[in-house]
């Protein structure tokens, strides 16, 4: 056990904080520039996210286990590409999101 | 001596619930009321739990509630996310906010289960906060309505003391329709 | 007139008793888990409810400061803080004291950094036990408020400090009904404050508090002004006064409103106990249900509160102890490389005594781990196992360590 308090800045360090949202990112992918350009460029809502959820790609990935929602990613896409929506639509129980992966 | 524990997001007003609830236990009759946060750093968003603990004498237990009698759960979501039912004592209650059945919410068959729209009747009530409806104090009608240990007199009286003009009355008029629209 | 009875977390309960008190100067820095307390009374001097001067400082330090200031021209001063607060201020609080200042501070107990911890212990009290305060520790939220009142009449009567503490968080932030006396009830036990040691007057100047040397020296009029050793010496001796003036005010407040706390000490199931649980604070309310459950066993358990810690109770704590097997200590705080500053203490105090119980302790609490009763009852009966054993000394106790992981 160590002696004094100390974290490593790793994924999952905070605990699961997507399960913290009330509102979630949805990506239209026939917005995303970099979709359409079929490269890695604009990038910008990977840059703003503040807690390091979005993977660089050809779009953005958002990885929606640490997602907390906060709405940046939503307000800075500069093609408007990203919508937040109501946790509530999606079915966030446990029970749904077990059935979903079955499916 | 009733123990109970709440569930809710923080920012969602679960500690305002025991606040509230133990005011109105108190004007119903109950000498001895606490009610606390689970403590440390409060997140929007984050699953929280607060404590309440009522009784006819001074309360003179300060730990966290492990054993509760009523477990009170403000979003529906927290079901898969927090243990609620950890704990409950067998002939205990678990009264939640949400429009789903026991059974779609794959709760345990011999659970006494009493569901309430509170999130419809906070928005039914006009009782909206930075765009969210608030069910902070609506979610107290249910809990009269499941448990008969509080009045709503002293629910409204609660509220009252709580909030200040038009943000009372709504309020209460939320915790009525919350306390109308609870089944078991 | 009757108190209206509300309920109330610990916070609201010290501020309400500030307002009572008709304090003059108020000067804090917010930390967690004192700011509310802080927030109410800007609040009431906002709105005028309360006629005070609020100033806003940009450190615990600079908030002792101001108290000093204020209360060396005879005003009645308030300020609260916890752990990391109380550290950063230390200096002005053995100031403050050896200033003969009757400033009251509540102090919300908390765990001390590093590491960061936001949560209860009483770590932060006793990092001060020595700095020649009065320290009083309540034991739910209407202790709180009936408490930080009687402060002011000690503080005034005594010309020392006093240290309301506080459990952060248990008390603090927890909601329970508190009785809050009516502003004729207080007006009546306590009077302004009219009476400081410094009267600040043009026509006759002083200088306050210049540099002090090792012997006593002659004055301008040729009067014997005491050396530093001399001060500290009358210093103490107020602080020994406070045993008996603690009390006193007790009984004038209950008197007035109604409500007593005891005096230096209090106690539960103690008569016929044969082993005594000891501790200040919340802690104290929760062991009054351990001892019922140990009773239900037919252990001959009793509970003795520390209400005044400083000064503390020699002569009390002898009288209540003498003759029981056991007294068994938990302490929320360590003197780290020692033990418990509360079983260390007390332990000291039985020495010699005749019929002096073993005096065990228990370390519990660090940092907000919670402790039920429970827990202090299985604390108990391993310290009897001990002491059945043949231990006659042992290390604390520490209840609900995980070192293992």
């Amino acid at each position: 056990m160590s002696e004094i308090s100390m974290s490593r800045p790793a994924v999952g360090e905070a605990g699961r904080t997507g399960d913290w949202r009330n509102n979630r990112p949805v990506m239209d992918t026939t917005r995303c520039l970099a979709v359409k350009q079929g490269k890695v460029t604009c990038q910008i809502c990977w840059v703003y996210c503040p807690d390091g959820c979005i993977a660089q790609g050809v779009g953005p990935i958002i990885d929606l286990t640490y997602c907390k929602g906060c709405g940046i990613c939503a307000q800075e896409c500069p093609a408007g590409a990203i919508e937040m929506q109501p946790e509530s639509i999606h079915g966030v129980c446990a029970a749904d999101e077990m059935g979903e992966a079955a499916r | 001596m009733y123990e109970i524990r709440w569930h809710g997001r923080g920012g969602q007003g679960a500690v305002t619930s025991a606040k509230v609830l133990a005011d109105a236990a108190f004007r119903s009759g109950f000498e001895g009321v606490t009610s606390q946060p689970s403590f440390g750093a409060e997140r929007r968003g984050a699953p929280i739990t607060a404590s309440s603990r009522l009784a006819h004498e001074p309360i003179r237990i300060l730990s966290q509630v492990t054993t509760p009698d009523i477990v009170v759960v403000l979003d529906d979501s927290l079901l898969g996310v927090a243990n609620a039912t950890a704990g409950m004592k067998p002939d205990g209650t678990i009264i939640i906010n949400t429009v789903k059945t026991p059974a779609e919410l794959g709760l345990d068959a011999l659970l006494r289960v009493v569901t309430s729209d509170v999130t419809g009747a906070a928005e039914t009530a006009e009782l909206i906060v930075g765009g969210q409806p608030m069910v902070s104090t609506a979610i107290l009608g249910a809990f009269a309505a499941a448990t008969g240990l509080i009045s709503m007199d002293s629910v409204e009286a609660a509220i009252t003391h709580a909030f200040h003009g038009p943000a009372a009355k709504k309020n209460v008029d939320a915790a009525r329709i919350a306390y109308e629209c609870a089944h078991a | 007139m009757s108190d209206r009875v509300s309920v109330m977390t610990g916070n609201e309960a010290a501020a309400n008793a500030a307002r009572l008190a008709r304090v003059q100067v108020i000067a804090a820095y917010p930390i967690t888990p004192q700011s509310p307390v802080v927030e109410q009374l800007a609040a009431w001097v906002e709105s005028g409810e309360l006629p005070a001067e609020f100033v806003a400082v940009e450190s615990e330090h600079s908030a002792m400061t101001v108290c000093i200031g204020a209360s060396t021209v005879g005003a009645r001063t308030f300020t609260a803080t916890s752990s990391n607060g109380l550290a950063y201020m230390t200096e002005q609080v053995w100031w403050a004291s050896g200033a003969r200042l009757p400033i009251v501070m509540c102090v919300v107990n908390r765990a001390m950094a590093a590491p960061w911890n936001v949560l209860n212990d009483q770590q932060d009290s006793m990092s001060v036990r020595d700095a020649g305060w009065v320290q009083l520790f309540c034991r739910d939220n209407q202790e709180i408020l009936d408490t930080t009142v009687q402060a002011y009449r000690i503080a005034e009567r005594l010309h020392v400090p006093v240290m309301v503490c506080y459990d952060g968080f248990l008390l603090s932030h927890t909601m329970m009904p508190v009785a809050v006396p009516t502003s004729e009830q207080i007006d009546a036990f306590l009077p302004p404050f009219t009476e400081p040691f410094t009267v600040v007057d043009p026509s006759d100047p002083h200088n306050i508090g210049p540099v002090v040397m090792a012997e006593p020296r002659a004055d301008e009029t040729g009067a014997t002004r005491g050396g530093y050793m001399e001060i500290r010496a009358l210093h103490h001796r107020a602080l020994l006064d406070a045993l008996d003036v603690i009390p006193e005010t007790d009984a004038e407040y209950a008197s007035a409103v109604g409500r007593s706390w005891g005096g230096l000490t209090w106690e539960y199931l103690l008569d016929d106990a044969e082993v005594v649980l000891v501790a200040a604070g919340s802690l104290g309310t929760q062991l009054t249900v351990t001892a019922e459950q140990l009773r239900a066993e037919g252990i001959k358990a009793g509970v003795l509160g520390i209400r005044a810690y400083r000064p503390f109770p020699v002569e009390t704590l002898r009288g209540k102890l003498a003759g029981r097997r056991l007294a068994l200590v938990f302490d929320k705080a360590l003197s780290y490389g020692y033990e418990g500053p509360i079983c260390s203490d007390l332990r000291g105090a039985m020495l010699g005594t005749d019929g002096a119980p073993a005096v065990f302790g228990a370390v519990c609490g660090l940092g907000g781990r919670d402790v039920s009763p429970g827990d202090l009852a299985q604390a108990a009966r391993r310290a009897l196992a001990d002491l059945d054993a043949g231990a006659r000394t042992r290390e604390p106790d520490w209840i609900n360590l995980h070192l293992e992981g």
